[in-house]
């Protein structure tokens, strides 16, 4: 079995025409009376990389959770190719969960299996897959990320770094439609991080799949997106390109790319 | 604007505080049997994961012989000495037997080993979902298009109702063996005329009502376990309280349940 698919075969890596694949409709979530996120309304283009910034608590993580569907919204749609999510079975869900493939915060790797199991867990769950069609398609999925020779190292003998990236080799071990990363290089040096976008922007070029990343870092954001959202007190607040989102003149954005602390917290 | 006085304020807060209560006791309820419910729901679709359960028959039966054999066997040899002493008093030390066979089926065997297993087994079935859930592995697993309840409480659950059952049945063999062996080899007794009274009053719906008993403890004892760890919130201290109350709430299910199967089955 071998990594195909658009950008594998040549094709221009970037949005394509057409519906999105993922479209947000006016979604609202509130958790013990606390509004989370108020009325967000966003659409992703297949192919596209799409990445959403914001501060801590701005709803980032919710938001994430609810287009995987991890969180019921309190009102609002989530489109995936065409089917409402909020409107699904839970067998149905469980299907359309299958076109992602998703990486958390800390890699949320089994800790009661090896690098290799958990890779293959959901290879061993969904297909049928032999023992050593799996092997091998571990083996490619983790020199995808650049890891070798780990499979047999327990999740607590990784660095974090490494915690990332087999999280992302098992994100990718189905060949997901959509690729979703929760903060991916938060709590990383410098240059680590740099290495995971890296590894991050290389999985767009061979995999050609549809992103949407949250982060709060915004070198990183600026490295991995084709379109950047800012999310603020549970609203979009900004949808641009890199290129025009870096000379938005809204003072907190400028805030947020400078890394300077807004008045009112510094009160 | 503080002019409300402070006895209403105090009556506000003392209300307040029952309401709060009462309504994480409905909150606890509601998550019970959504565990109970999802997991008969799942219990029955493909995929069936044979190596999960018997991985998990082996870690709450096998694992659990020595804890649970020990407890009924002491059980049995502290009411053989202590029943003598008092029969003896009115020449009915023959009867010893009987009350220490006919207690430890009916009522002692399924209670202590469920309580044993709910010490051992439904704390740590809340640490393990407990910190599955705040390291967000049960997030990944629904991420994976993975049902956890399947994967994860259906095993379990299935697991603890299955293995309760034939522990109490070596609870009881154990039990009995521990009084036989304080009457007739510390006391001096018939062992014959021991072994007669030990089945002499026992039926063998006395034996089966202990093992339902058993069966249910299971149940509530590991989707008890179950349902606090997968709706742990709060971190590693979550994990702690969510360890600590499914004990406390297990044991105490477990104890009134005792009541209402006993009223039922007897």
């Amino acid at each position: 079995m071998t990594v195909t698919g658009p950008g594998a075969n040549g094709k221009k890596v970037g949005p394509e025409p057409g519906p999105p694949t993922i479209a947000v409709i006016d979604l609202w979530k509130s958790f013990a009376g606390r509004n989370v996120l108020c009325g967000i309304n966003l659409e992703v283009a297949r192919g596209e990389s799409f990445v959403i910034v914001g501060g801590s608590g701005a709803g980032k993580s919710v938001l994430l959770k609810h287009i995987i569907g991890l969180i019921a919204p309190d009102r609002g749609n989530i489109i995936v190719d065409g089917e409402d999510l909020t409107q699904s079975a839970p067998a149905r869900c469980l299907e359309i969960r299958r076109k992602f493939g998703m990486s958390f915060q800390e890699g949320a790797l089994f800790d009661s299996m090896n690098v290799f199991e958990n890779i293959a867990f959901p290879l061993r769950r969904h297909t049928a897959m032999s023992e050593g069609e799996i092997a091998e398609r571990v083996r490619e999925c983790l020199a995808l990320v650049h890891l070798e020779g780990v499979e047999t190292k327990a999740t607590n003998e990784l660095s974090g770094g490494m915690r990332r990236r087999v999280g992302f080799a098992r994100a990718i071990a189905l060949q997901p439609e959509i690729l979703l990363f929760d903060e991916p290089n938060t709590g990383l040096d410098p240059i680590t991080a740099g290495v995971v976008d890296s590894v991050i922007v290389e999985m767009r070029e061979h995999l050609a799949v549809t992103m949407v990343t949250i982060t709060h870092d915004m070198k990183s954001a600026f490295r991995i997106a084709d379109r950047v959202a800012m999310l603020r007190a549970g609203q979009i607040v900004a949808d641009a390109s890199p290129e025009v989102f870096r000379s938005l003149p809204d003072p907190y954005i400028q805030k947020f790319l400078a890394g300077e602390p807004l008045e009112e917290d510094v009160a | 604007m503080s002019a409300e006085p402070a006895v209403f304020s105090r009556a506000e807060a003392f209300l307040e505080r029952i309401g709060t209560n009462g309504l994480q006791v409905f909150e606890e309820v509601g998550r019970f049997f959504y565990i109970l419910h999802t997991t008969i729901y799942w219990g029955f679709r493909r995929p069936f994961d044979g190596k999960q359960w018997v991985r998990q028959m082996v870690r709450v039966g096998v694992d659990s012989i020595p804890v649970v054999g020990l407890t009924a066997m002491f059980t049995g040899m502290v009411m053989a000495l202590q029943m003598y002493r008092g029969f003896e008093r009115f020449h009915a030390e023959g009867y010893v037997a009987s009350v220490v066979s006919l207690s430890l089926t009916r009522e002692l065997a399924p209670v202590l080993a469920a309580l044993m297993i709910a010490g051992r087994i439904g704390s740590s079935l809340a640490a393990e979902l407990g910190t599955m859930r705040v390291t967000e592995q049960i997030d990944a697993l629904y991420a994976m298009a993975t049902e956890p309840i399947q994967y994860l409480v259906v095993p379990r659950v299935g697991a603890t109702t299955a293995m309760l059952p034939p522990l109490v049945a070596l609870a009881n063999g154990l039990g009995i063996f521990g009084g036989y062996a304080i009457v007739v080899g510390l006391l001096g007794a018939n062992p014959v005329q021991y072994w007669d009274k030990t089945f002499q009053y026992l039926a063998l719906n006395d034996v089966f009502s202990g093992l339902i008993k058993a069966a249910v403890f299971g149940l509530i004892l590991s989707v008890t376990g179950c349902s606090k760890g997968f709706f742990t919130t709060g971190g590693a201290e979550g994990v702690g309280r969510a360890t600590t109350s499914a004990v406390v709430m297990a044991s105490v299910v477990i104890l009134v349940s005792d009541f209402f199967l006993t009223k039922i089955l007897f």
